[in-house]
Formats: structure tokens, sequence, C-alpha cells
């Protein structure tokens, strides 16, 4: 197959990738609904794990080692169910602090350490090196199948120009720059990548499941006829199992434990299932489709392996077999799908890992040295800080891939790419006990964290990496065979006389014993700064600071305009401004009249900031303008010692206080009226007796006068007395009546005899009724209205009671000089309106409402005591309210007109 | 319940984690066939489909919460 071809479908592949990130990207700043919020396009993204180790290496592994290739995404499975709590854990904790990268959050968490930050950095960058080498040396060996099947492969150049590796590398370098840097996203979010990734994902599964069917449908008559043939030789039926592909039970386990923290650790990974993240509602889908995806790519690896094994036997490098096998039958472009789906694979790893790493390297070892040597973000320098970060980006990411290229050159290749990419798993395994004691124990210090990472680093290189050099010739190999120093306990595969592991699982023991050992027993003899202290229970306890709490309780403070020269430099003009603007509209600030920032516009632009170039860099440029304000370690423990629980227990509590609270008040209230209800009814019996008492003593005098006088008294006298003695009578019957009556009302027991009359004629009755009372007092009553009919549906008999009550309390408390008492008929649309106005005192505003209750009475200027029962206008009202209607009374003790206006208006017919 | 359901993956986690061990291994490590597929293979591609199923049915069941 030509070259010209090759190169042409990978530049078109390469194409569509850009046109799909720009297309995401336009769509995602048209505000419209992004595709990257799909659970299913997170759950393909995460397939960023499956690389050109999966797609060609699967199936070399497969030849030497069985099925123990499978362990590599049993792991990621495995670990699968816990992404509910851990991988959400760790997600809430990066939104939170804006974190950008795996190094960006160990180094948060130990105190926004720019140590650890470094150190992780370093890690990260030269344990993945390895990794990125054999995407390479995948391609590379890819271009080199397809473009010379059944030819001598071309023997490597002297000069790298002529080398295919060095174009691919330069290709590569290129494509990840201006993919993975095109902008500086202040969340270090790129929509666009992510669903490139999620399209490549789909690609290389579609390719192998189309390579593996070839194979076993096409080449054999399914699985069983593969099967039954791989099975009667005992070469590949020795892959069949572990026993006989040597791995052991303690080496399985060990695969599944680094290919467990890989698919968290790795700074792809990292940052695809994390930063990129955009809810971490994404989780719950993507915990099955993802381990999904992993089954579906695996099921064709031994199938194949067996096929190519059967095929070849050993003339051919097992890892090129998925290419083979179709150019041995003729079949090109299948074969050529194949090549499209493993450099999907690289490419996709290539970019995404380069990507991280340089975000990484830019903003924890470039960054900081750059503040540190006042280079940078100092000073009045007027380039725009955004490009300059790109920039730093771009170099990183381009000595990154010079660097696996040499690596690729001088030990890749006598190596095959499983073996390679394990290294780089164990590497990123070093970062377990820092990264998950960080989230779950909080005692775990920085000095813990530096100790274990940096002892994890050295027995991981000594054991992996330096050996392999030395093999490969770069270094003089005496160590390996004799051990360091001559001393025997110290050869690299055999560390203290360990024998009898394979390298990886030896490394990987060794590291992670000591690494695990020292982070805890460093952290426990070792006090925390204060800054560690309170980032340990932000991580450790997150659901305590979910919901907008202060997560900073150091004090700090700051000029306003130079934190707002800090955010232009760092993030641009533009940016900033809007940062600020948001910053006033949330917490309602007018930033401008401000001289002093308070600690949370400061943590506001740290965060940011650190969205930018990470969280230890942005605590160093911070440090230049910020005082912190002092405050105890006491003050600081006593803040920690609320846990989460001590919180929940506090909200509680509260609730329970605020519950007893309203009870409280309502139990008081209750009181209260019912103290009143009392007073009032110890009033009224009062009253009543006093009222009773007074016609019974002048009915008991006179009728004694009567009884023992009778013969002395004349008829006229006599007959006084005994006129006294029936009113008497008479008023103490009026009061029983009026008790009675309540009661009646109150119990609902006398219902209204509705029908038809005139409320003038029943007005004007009521008027004459009283006229002798009136006339006694002098009292001029004038009545306006009352000729026209106004006809309504009442009880005649109670409406009587309401008006003749109206008026004899007119009369009652009318000038006693010269008393006016104006009654007033109209009619307003659906009502009748009878006024009654007096020229008396008039009712003081806090007694107007009081006036309708039970018993109330009031004391008249003129006459000092009350009158009557304090029952009138009570029955009054409840008469009105049956009927539908409403009594209210409207009086001012000094305006004018003065007196007491009571107001009663009843509907023409009740229910309208 | 949120929690209920981390102690349900957390049993997942524990049981697959002894299926796909040693020694359980150690039965189906054979090169004998089984419906045509080596055992061992059958034996992990059924156990890792059975998880995803658990974690699926385990997941979904969050339709049920208010």
């Amino acid at each position: 197959m030509g070259l010209s071809v090759i190169v042409g479908c990978s530049l078109a592949y390469i194409s569509l990738l850009f046109f799909i990130a720009w297309w995401v990207d336009k769509r995602s700043t048209d505000q419209k609904p992004g595709i990257v919020n799909s659970p299913y396009v997170y759950a393909l993204s995460l397939a960023v794990y499956c690389t050109a180790w999966t797609f060609f290496g699967s199936v070399g592994r497969a030849t030497t080692g069985g099925l123990s290739f499978l362990g590599v995404y049993l792991g990621p499975t495995l670990l699968a169910p816990l992404w509910f709590v851990l991988l959400r854990k760790i997600i809430l904790i990066s939104k939170n602090q804006r974190i950008t990268s795996i190094a960006d959050f160990i180094s948060a968490r130990y105190g926004k350490s720019a140590n650890i930050g470094v150190l992780v950095t370093l890690i990260a960058v030269l344990g993945i090196v390895p990794y990125i080498s054999i995407q390479l040396k995948a391609v590379t060996f890819g271009i080199n199948t397809l473009a010379h099947y059944g030819e001598a492969i071309p023997i490597t150049q002297p000069h790298f120009w002529q080398d295919a590796a060095f174009w691919v590398t330069v290709a590569m370098a290129l494509f990840t720059v201006v993919f993975g840097t095109r902008k500086l996203d202040p969340n270090e979010r790129h929509e666009g990548l992510v669903a490139a990734i999620a399209f490549e994902s789909i690609i290389k599964l579609i390719a192998f499941l189309m390579v593996g069917i070839f194979v076993t449908f096409f080449l054999y008559n399914g699985f069983d006829d593969l099967f039954t043939r791989a099975q009667q030789q005992e070469e590949t039926a020795r892959m069949f199992t572990f026993s006989g592909s040597g791995v052991t039970p303690f080496s399985w386990n060990m695969l599944l434990l680094l290919s467990l923290f890989a698919i968290l650790l790795l700074p792809r990974q990292f940052h695809i299932s994390v930063v990129e993240n955009t809810h971490p509602r994404q989780i719950a889908k993507a915990m099955w489709v993802f381990p999904l995806y992993l089954l579906l790519i695996n099921i064709f690896v031994l199938p194949v392996a067996l096929a190519g094994k059967m095929a070849f036997a050993n003339s051919i490098h097992p890892d090129t077999y998925v290419l083979s096998i179709p150019l041995s039958q003729g079949v090109k472009w299948l074969a050529l799908v194949a090549f499209i789906g493993g450099f999907s694979a690289a490419t996709s790893m290539v970019v995404v890992e380069a990507t991280a790493l340089s975000i990484m390297f830019g903003n924890h070892v470039v960054v900081p040295l750059l503040i540190k040597t006042r280079l940078f973000g100092q000073g009045k320098d007027t380039v725009d800080g955004a490009s300059r970060l790109l920039d730093i980006r771009r170099i990183c990411i381009m000595l990154m891939l010079l660097l696996a290229y040499l690596y690729q050159k001088s030990v890749g290749s006598t190596y095959d790419l499983v073996s390679v990419g394990l290294i780089s798993f164990t590497a990123a395994a070093q970062l377990a006990p820092a990264l998950i004691g960080g989230i779950y124990w909080k005692r775990g210090t920085h000095q813990g964290a530096i100790a274990g990472l940096i002892i994890g680093f050295i027995f991981w290189a000594f054991c992996l990496p330096l050996p392999s050099m030395a093999l490969a010739g770069i270094i003089s190999d005496d160590f390996v065979r004799n051990g360091l120093f001559g001393l025997s306990f110290l050869k690299p595969y055999a560390l203290f006389g360990l024998t009898g592991l394979d390298p990886i699982t030896h490394a990987a023991f060794w590291s992670l014993l000591f690494n695990a050992w020292f982070y805890c027993i460093v952290s426990i003899n070792t006090k925390p700064t204060m800054l560690n202290l309170t980032q340990a229970d932000l991580f450790v306890n997150i659901d305590k600071y979910i919901g907008g709490q202060d997560s900073d309780i150091l004090k700090r403070e700051a000029k306003v305009s130079e934190l707002r020269v800090m955010l232009n430099r760092f993030l641009g003009e533009q940016r900033s401004i809007a940062l600020f603007r948001e910053f006033e509209l949330t917490n309602n600030v007018q930033l401008d009249q401000q001289k002093i920032a308070q600690a949370d516009l400061v943590n506001f632009v740290e965060t940011h900031l650190a969205g930018a170039i990470g969280a230890a860099s942005a605590r160093l440029v911070l440090d230049s303008v910020v005082k912190e304000e002092v405050i105890t370690m006491e003050e600081v423990m006593r803040i920690l010692e609320q846990t989460r629980e001590a919180v929940e227990h506090g909200r509680i509590m509260e609730h329970k206080n605020a519950e007893l609270k309203a009870l409280t008040l309502q139990l008081t209230t209750a009181n209260e009226q019912l103290k009143n209800l009392d007073r009032l009814k110890a009033d009224f019996i009062t009253t009543v007796t006093h009222e009773l008492r007074t016609p019974v003593t002048s009915i008991k005098s006179l009728s004694k006068i009567i009884l023992d006088y009778s013969d002395e008294l004349d008829e006229t006298r006599k007959e006084e007395y005994l006129r006294i003695l029936v009113t008497e009578s008479d008023r103490i019957s009026r009061l029983i009546n009026q008790v009675l009556d309540i009661e009646k009302i109150q119990s609902n027991e006398a219902p209204l005899h509705l029908e038809w009359m005139d409320m003038g004629i029943l007005v004007r009755q009521a008027a004459k009724s009283m006229e002798q009372l009136f006339a006694e007092r002098h009292i001029t009553i004038r009545i306006h209205g009352a000729d026209q009919p106004f006809p309504l549906q009442a009880d005649r008999d109670r409406l009587m009671q309401v008006v003749v009550n109206l008026l004899s309390n007119a009369l009652k408390f009318c000038d006693p000089n010269d008393g006016i008492i104006d009654v007033t008929l109209d009619r307003q649309g659906d009502w009748v309106v009878l006024k009654v106005h007096d020229n008396g005192p008039g009712i003081k505003p806090e007694m107007q409402q009081m006036i309708f209750e039970k018993f109330t009475q009031l004391h008249s200027q003129s006459q000092g005591k009350p009158h009557g029962t304090g029952l009138g206008l009570f029955i009054s009202r409840s008469i009105v309210e049956k009927h539908g209607g409403v009594i209210r009374v409207e009086s001012h003790t000094n305006a004018v007109p003065k007196g007491a206006l009571f107001e009663v208006r009843i509907p023409i017919k009740k229910g309208v | 319940m949120a929690d209920d359901k981390s102690t349900k993956l957390l049993f997942i986690f524990f049981l697959f984690l002894l299926l796909l061990n040693y020694p359980l291994l150690t039965i189906v490590d054979k090169t004998q066939l089984w419906f045509g597929f080596p055992s061992l293979y059958l034996y992990m591609f059924v156990v890792w489909g059975l998880m995803i199923f658990g974690i699926a049915q385990i997941v979904k069941q969050r339709k049920k919460k208010p």
C-alpha cells in the first residue's frame, strides 16, 4: 500500500476530528445544549484509557501472557462501583477548588504546596514518557507494516530526518499543540476535545470489532472452530490458561491493583474524568457504560492473538497481528481501517495525556519558577499572560514528545508495547497513597506526602526504567547483574533478595509498600501547617463545605486595585472585568468604593487564578500582595473540630429549637387569650351581679315598705312603688333574656326567619318606639332616606334588635346637653347600608375592635360607670354576620364630626 | 437512598473481587473448552458481563428517588 494513501487517510481523519471539535466548541459558544453533558459522551471519552496498547499491544501480550491482558481492563471495572463514592468526592473537591490536574489536586490537598506540585509533575512526566513513546512506536510500525508488508522492514536510518518515527512524532506534536492549546479556559474545560475523544473511542471500537469479526467468522468458522483448532496446538492451547502463561496469583492481583489505580491516577484519566467532567451525575451511567466498552473491545483480543500465532508462528511481531492478518489475506481496506483505529487510539491518548501534562508542567514547574525569579506576572510587563501561558504549554508538549521519541529510539524498541506501558502504570500508582490518603485521612501531612512520593519514585526508577536503560546499553548494566555498589541485595530485579516475580510486579510491590509506609509513618510524626490543616479538612469533609460556605478560614486581605492588576495579567483584561462584575453582582458590593478587599474577594481571585495557573502558583502570586492575619493554632483546631457530624447535629438542634420557639409562641398567645377571656368573664359576672343587685335591692326595699307600711301609704305612693317594682323586674328579665340570647346565637339554636321586608319602615318603627326616651333627654333624632322603600330579605325581629341596640347606644353616649343622632339609610349595589351617628365623646381607636366582643363595656365620661350589659353590640354583630353582613365603627375622638359612627351593611338577599 | 446504593456497590466490588481472583480462578484455569470457548475465557467474560449488569441495575434504581 502506498505511503501517500496511508498519510492521506490519516490527514483526512485528523481533519474530521478538527471539524468535530470546532463544531462542538461553536455549539457551546452559541449556548446550545452541550453534547458533552451527555453521560454517554462522558463514558466514551473515558475510553481514552484504551490506547494503542489496547489496540495492538493486548494481542501481542496475549501471545505470551495468555488472558492476563484482561487484568488491565478488569481493574477499572472493579473500581467502577466505587466511583459512586470515590470519583464523586474527587470531582466535588475539584470543582470547589478549581483543580486543573492531578498535581494540582495533590498539591492543593497538602497546603497548596509548590514542592508537592513539582514532585507530582516530575513523577507524572517521567513516568508517562514511556507510555507516550509506545503510541509513537505503534503508529510508526503501523505505517511500516502497511507500507512495507511482505518486504524487509527498513533498518533504522542513520539520520533522524529519514526516520518515520521522527516524522510521526513531529506530526503528533503539531496535532497536540493545535488541538490541546487552542484557547486558555479558566476551568481547563475543552468541550471540543472531549467530543473528539469520544468520537475516537467509537472509531477504535468499531475498527477492532471489524478485525475481530473478520478473523473469527471469515478466516475461521466462528469461535468454536477457532478455539478447537487452537486447542490442538500446544503453543496456542497454552494461551488458554494463566498457569500455562506463567501468570501467578500475586502478579494477577498486582496487575488488577495497578490498573485499578491507573484509571484514577493517570494524568489523562484524571483530566477526562475529573477536570472535564461537567456534572457529577454523569458518573452513574459511566459506571456501567465504560466497563461495557472495555468488555466489547476485549472480546476478540484472544481470537486474534490465537489466529496470528497459528498463521505466523514467530515470524512477525505479535503487536502487529491486527494489521498483518488482514494484509496476509489480501484485505487491504480492512488493514487500513485497523490502522485508522489504532491511529485514533494513539492520537487520543497523546493529545489528552500531553495536554494534561503540559497543564501540570506549566502550572507547577514553569510558572512558579518564573514568578520566583520575577520574570513573569511581576513588574509592569504588558504581555498578555494568557497567551504566554499557552506558549509555555506548547513548548512543554513539544519537549515531552521529543523526550518520548528519544525514549522510544533508545529503550522502547527492545520491548513490546504492554511491558513499556506497565512501567508507566507503576509510576502513576505512586500517586495513590498521597491522593487516596489525602481524601480519607485528615492526618496525612505535607511532609508525609513528600516522603512517600520520593521514596516510591526512587524505588520505581531503580527497579524499572534504569535497568531497562541499562539493558538497552545506555548506562552500564553492572548494577543490574551485581547490584548497586556491588551489593547483591540491591539488584533491581531482585531487590532484598526477592526473586520469582516479574519485573513489574516486583517493582510495584516494593515501591508501593515503601511509598505507603513512609507516607503514614512520616505523617504521624510530623505536625501539619495551618493551611495544610484547613485544606485537609476541606478535602476529607467536602460535603460540609458544599453550598457556598466559606472554605477558607484564614483571614486575608489585599488592595482591590492590586488584585485587579494581578487578574488582568493572568486572565486578560476582558475576562477579569467580567469576573469582578460577577463578584459584585453575587455579593452585592461595589468594589470601586472599597480600597481593601476582604477575605471573600481574595478567595474568589485565588480560585479563578488557580483555574489558570494551578493552586500552588496562584498562592505564590497572591502571597506578594496579600496580608495574612495571624490566627492561633488553637483557633484553627477549634474550628476544625467541628466535623461534619457536629455541623449536622447542630443543624438538627437548630431545627428543633425553631420548632420549640414556634410552639412556645403559640402557647403564649393561647394563654394570653385564655387569660383575657377569663378576665372578661370575671368582669362580666361582676357587672351582671351588680346589674342584678341594683334592681333586686330596690325591689326588696320597696316590697318591704309596702308590706310594713301598707296602711300608712296613700294609693298614689303605693301605685308609684308598684310601677317601680314592675320596671325593675323588667330590667332583670331583659338582662336574663340577653344572656340567654347569647347562648342561643352562639350555639346556633336560633335559625333566622328570613322574609321580604322594608328596612325604611323598620328604622322608622324603631325610632318611633324610642321617641319617648329621646324626648326625655332632649335629643334630636334625624332620619335620612327612610322615606324610600328598602326591600331586603331578613329576620325582622332580629334586625329590629340590632337597630334598637344601635339607637340606645347612641342615646346613652350622646352629648348630654345638645344631643343629635343622625340615622342614614342608603343602598350601595346589592347592599343596604344603615349608619347611626351620634355626637358623643366617640370611641378610642384601641377600643374600636373590643366593643364588638362579649362583655365589653365602655365607661361614659358623663356617668362614670358602664351602662347595660356589655352584650348588646356582641349580639348585634352576631345577628348582622348571620345575615351575611358587616358591622363596623368609625370614630374620631378629637376630629370633626365628633362622635361614633356605626355602619351596618346587609345584603339585600342573603348569599348574594 | 444514596447510602444504601453505596453499600450495594461496595458489596458488588467485594463480590467480584472475590470472583475474579484466586483461588476461584484455579477451578476454570484449564485448557478444556466449555460450549466451544476456553473455560477461563468464558468465565472471565460472563463474570464481567454480570458485574456490568449488576452495576447498571443498582444505578438505575435512582429513578425511584423523588
